[in-house]
Parts: structure tokens; sequence; C-alpha cells
């Protein structure tokens, strides 16, 4: 063993040595100079990334932290962010005040729905914008920018009224006798969806004209010239090649759409969607509690402490993003890949 | 007989062909934009020059055509509207800046290999979902502690920031002169780090996909030639990356300006939701709007002729 051992130091001896030999060889110590600023270069980002890392998480940390803690632990302050006794009682009525697995079931499917539709119908306009000259094509692409800029505020209460009572020129009149209402509806929706007029689809749609602008149109005419037709040509030789952005505008609309709140309370109201369920946890929390209390004491009810409802608003929210973290986790290697070839421009 | 083959050309052109099939890929946009999006602009539009009330009986709105009186009222009767305005543009012109500085800091060392960087990027994106819709200001947003958090903030605003300290040491220094602009804005950023980060979460992701298509042959030529990482970074990076900067200042403005937690957008949504003057508050929002899109324009105008196109 100490033989062995020997042998090693002997040989490492032997490293350093001949590292400092080959330093000697260079100018003014010029080796060891960029090995040493370079560990503290790497050092320094190190540190930095992950400090920042714990920065972006720590919100994380301190919503589970305290949807796992007990009531004592939540009312005692000596207990900062380790529950002495970890409880899964937060997240057993969250669920219960969330109706949890039905609404997490609807919001899967509607959202994967209404996504797939988005991103069909941006990715058609996309690729209009991008290979076809046709008048006015400006007018309608500076439309495109229109719906990205205004901001959902402003158009909210006329929104609502053109939904509430929709009636597209009177065209509804004329057929039904009556304006249509469209909020609080799935179909409405998927209207919108389908005319990629949904969350962000302007965004979306500048995304992959980009994306489209960047293949080459030698592609495309030689399809072309062999014959193809233009839906043809889309469908077979440019979308398999779009693949990875299209996955990432899908996660992007997936992500953004579980957690709006705009759309999905003007029509998804019926659905229980988890935005809708998590921005009302806190006063479902309020009345469940108020009523609770009043039941105990006979009389009336009393609100519920800050700390417990932090702590059952934290576990909402938590409760409400985990599916979509995970997803998101496995799909964000696409993001950076496809993003780079669509080299957006402006 | 003549054959079809040969006889003289009619129909369409190529260029027309081209335009209606152009139409009609575009065609769900079109749809979209006149069914959907045009009468209700328009009536955001008309409700800003208008007195809107709501007849609950009917539920609908009685209109009154009013000119220029709700923009006359936003300027010169409303006392919070023009302060809020100019210091949400004041902090965008600070953020906005800072926000690119910090992301393309970001990027340049995600791009670089290190152990863990997986993990790292991924959490770096992870504000793309924590800070969108609902969950911005969630915490807050009920009966309850909608009345509390007013006195939490204030409490916080406190010098109880990371660089309160270091704030109150340079000021002793100095024998309690104050420290100067410029550091007042450093210290100020350093404390805004938080939701610098949280606001970068895109703006990363476009810059580290913009620094993947540089030709790395480009860098091992510069460093052949011995051109320092500096060097590299002024002379490579940022000319390459230029177009980049312009998407993100214009995504940047535009996010940080439509965030539903802003003090402009809170009025709006007060006016609107809470206090029922439709009329009013639609005139906020479109005066905000025509700004940040003078801005933007000058923005766009200034950065592009900046911008180096490679090819």
């Amino acid at each position: 063993m100490t033989n062995v051992g020997a042998v090693q130091k002997e040989k490492q001896k032997g490293a350093i040595a001949r590292y400092l030999e080959r330093n000697r060889a260079t100018d003014n110590n010029y080796l060891l100079k960029r090995d040493i600023s370079r560990i503290f270069v790497g050092l320094f980002t190190t540190i930095l990334l992950f400090g920042l890392c714990f920065l972006i998480l720590q919100p994380l940390f301190h919503q589970f932290s305290n949807s796992i803690m007990s009531r004592d632990d939540l009312f005692d302050p000596t207990v900062m962010s380790i529950p002495r006794e970890a409880t899964l009682d937060n997240y057993r009525l969250a669920m219960e005040l969330m109706t949890y697995w039905t609404s997490l079931f609807n919001t899967i499917w509607v959202t994967a729905f209404v996504a797939v539709l988005q991103i069909i119908a941006c990715t058609l306009v996309a690729y209009g914008f991008a290979r076809f000259d046709f008048p006015l094509k400006k007018f309608w692409f500076a439309c495109v920018i229109l719906t990205v800029l205004v901001p959902p505020q402003v158009l909210r209460v006329p929104l609502f009224l053109n939904f509430h009572f929709f009636d597209m020129f009177g065209l509804m009149t004329l057929i039904n006798g009556e304006p249509l209402m469209l909020t609080n509806t799935l179909s409405g929706y998927l209207l919108l969806s389908a005319t990629a007029m949904g969350l962000r689809n302007g965004l979306y749609i500048f995304m992959l004209r980009q994306y489209f602008r960047n293949m080459p149109k030698e592609l495309e005419e030689s399809a072309w010239v062999d014959g193809c037709g233009k839906l043809r040509t889309f469908v077979q030789i440019m979308l398999p090649d779009a693949v990875p952005m299209l996955v990432s505008c899908f996660l992007f609309a997936f992500v953004w759409q579980w957690t709006d709140g705009f759309f999905n309370s003007m029509f998804l109201r019926g659905y229980n969607v988890m935005s809708v369920q998590m921005a009302a946890l806190g006063d479902t929390f309020n009345f469940h509690y108020i009523r609770q209390i009043a039941a105990i004491t006979g009389t009336h009810g009393a609100a519920p402490p800050i700390a417990l409802m932090e702590a059952m608003i934290s576990t909402g929210v938590l409760l409400g993003i985990i599916p979509v973290i995970i997803i998101y986790l496995f799909a964000q290697r696409f993001f950076v890949e496809s993003i780079g070839q669509s080299g957006i421009k402006m | 007989m003549v054959k079809p083959s040969a006889k003289p050309k009619r129909g369409l052109t190529m260029a027309n062909k081209n335009a209606i099939s152009g139409y009609i890929f575009i065609l769900p946009f079109v749809i979209g934009f006149i069914a959907f999006m045009a009468y209700p602009l328009y009536q955001a539009i008309r409700m800003a020059f208008s007195r809107v009330w709501l007849i609950p009986a009917e539920s609908t709105f009685g209109w009154e055509w009013t000119g220029l009186a709700n923009i006359e009222r936003a300027f010169t009767v409303d006392a919070d509207f023009t302060e809020a305005m100019v210091v949400e543009i004041l902090a965008m012109v600070y953020m906005v800046p800072a926000i690119l500085v910090f992301s393309l800091f970001i990027a340049v060392l995600l791009n670089r290999k290190f152990a863990g960087r997986g993990f790292v990027r991924a959490v770096f994106f992870l504000p793309v979902i924590l800070a969108s819709g609902v969950l911005v200001g969630i915490e807050t947003n009920n009966s309850l502690l909608d009345a509390v958090s007013q006195q939490i903030q204030d409490q916080n605003a406190m010098r109880a920031g990371i660089t309160g300290v270091i704030e109150t040491m340079m000021e002793n220094l100095v024998g309690g002169a104050g420290i100067g602009e410029f550091f007042e804005y450093v210290l100020e950023i350093i404390n805004q780090i938080y939701s610098i980060a949280m606001a970068s979460g895109i703006q990363i992701l476009i810059f580290l996909a913009g620094l993947q298509t540089i030709n790395p042959s480009i860098y091992e030529a510069a460093s052949i030639e011995g051109a320092t990482g500096w060097e590299n970074f002024w002379k490579i990076t940022f000319p390459m990356i230029s177009p980049m900067i312009l998407v993100v200042v214009v995504y940047s403005i535009i996010d940080f300006m439509v965030r539903t937690d802003g003090e402009v957008m809170e009025m709006v949504y007060v006016q609107m939701s809470q206090m029922g003057n439709f009329g009013y508050g639609s005139a906020l929002a479109m005066i905000f709007f025509v700004a940040v899109a003078a801005i933007l324009g000058l923005c766009g105008l200034i950065i592009s002729r900046l911008v180096f196109y490679y090819d």
C-alpha cells in the first residue's frame, strides 16, 4: 500500500514539477496566470449562477415549507422554514377546496386541445406570411403585432360584451333570431383559438414566421416543380422540418394557457380550470374557515389568520403548477434548439 | 380542333395564384381579426370618448358621446394618473436596460460548458411559468390579504433591502452627504434583482438561442490571433447578437408595460371593474397605450440603426 501511495505521490510531484517547468518555458508566467484566472472565473460563475438559481427557487422553497407545516408550526415564531412536524393536512384541504382531481383532468384536456388548435392556426398563418406575397400583407401583419401590443385590460369589457351577445354584423340574429352567448362556453374559446386570436397568439405567429422564413426556399421550389401542390408542400415538406419550433410554441401555448387568468375566467369558468381555482382559493378558504368557525361557536365565524391563509395559498399554487413544471422541465431543451434555428431577427 | 394546351393563356397569373394561396393560409387570422378583434377594438376606442354606464336590468351599456372629456379629465383633473404614468415610464427606463444587461450576461454564462448546466438553464427558464398569468401577485389576491398587503409593503419598503446596510455604510463614510445618483441607481437595481430575474426568462432564452447561431470558428480564429475573452465579447459576440437586442428590447418594453401589477394597469382595472367607469378607464388605457407605442417606435428606430446584420 505504502509503495503504491509513494509511487502516486512521486507521480503527482512529477506532474506539478512538469507543469512548473512548462510554465517557466512561457513568457511572463503566462501558463500559470492563465490557469489561475480560469479557475477564478469558473468559481465566480458557479457561485453567481447557483446563487441566482437559489434566488429564483427560494419562493418555491418557502411555499413548500409553508405548505407542509401543521397549524402549530405556522403559529410558532421559532419555526422558520423547517417544520417540527410535517403534515399533509394542507394538501388534503386544498385538494378538497379546489376539487383538485376533476379540475386537473379538465385543465389538462382543455388546455391541450386549445393549445393544439392555436398552434395549428398560427402555423398556417405564419406560413402564409412567410412565403407568399399578397396585397395588404403589411397591413395584416401590423394587425398581428397589434394583437400582441394591446393590453387585455383595455379589451376586457368590449370583448366580454362582444362575446356575451355574439352577433357578427347581425349575422347571428339573421340565422338564429337572437345573438349567441359565447362567454362561459368552451366553444367560444375554441372559435378564438382556431382563428389565432387566443392568448399571445400574435407572438407565436411572429416566431413561426421567422422560422419558416429562414428555411431554404429551394426545398419548396423543387417540390413545386415536381408537381406538388401548395398545401401538400406545406404539410409534407415544411412541417416535418419545423417540428422543434412547433413543439416549443406548443409548450409556450400550453404553459401560458394553464396559468392565464384572462381568457380562462372569461370562457372556461364552468370547467373549473386550474388558474381560476388557484386565483379563487384564497377566498374559497376564507368562506370555508368562516363556516367552520361558525359551526363550532354556533353564532358567527371569524376570518382565518394570515399565516393559515398564506400556507393555504402556497399549497394551492404548488398543486396548481407542479404538473406544468414537470412537463416544462422535460421539454425545455427544445426551446433553445428551435429558437436558435429560427434566427429571430427584425 | 385546337387542343386545350394550345389555347391562348387565360386565367390567373403566377402572382395572382400566389396571392390567393397566401390569403387562404392567413384566412384564419383574417376571419378571427374581423370577427372577434376589430369590433372590440373599435368599441374600446369609442368608449374612451364616451360616458358609458351599465344598465343592469337589460345587462347592456348606455353610451353618450363626450368627445375629449375623458382625456381632459385624465390630464387635468385626475391627480394620480399623470404621476403614475410618469413613474411607470421612468421605471421602464431603468428596468428595461437592466433586464437587457442581466439577460445577456446570464445567457453568455449559460452558453459556456460547466457541470450542472442543464439544471441551471431549466431554473432560469422557470420564470416563464412563475411570472405569468394568475401567479403574479396571487398571495395578495384575495379579500383578506388585500387589506393588509399595503401595510406589509410599507414595512418592507423601509431600507430592508439587500443593499440597505451598504448604503448606510457608504453614507457614513462620506459623512452623511448622500452617495450620488449613480450609486443609488446601481443599488436600486441590485435590490430589484429578483424582479429582474423573474422578468428575464424569455429574454435569456432568445439571447441563448442567438449565441448558439454564432459560428465557433470565428472565435477560434480570433483566439489564434491572440484576442482575449473581453475582446471576443465586444468584437464578435456583441455585434453578432445585436439583432436579438432589438427583439429583446421590444419584448421587454411590452412585457413590462402590460404586466398586470403595473400601477397604470391597476388603475385601469380599478376604474373598469370596481368603479364602473368604463369610459374613463378605457381612456386611461388608450393614453397609456399611445405612450407605449411611441416609446416602442422610438426605441425601434434608434436600435435598428445600430444593429449589425452579418448576412
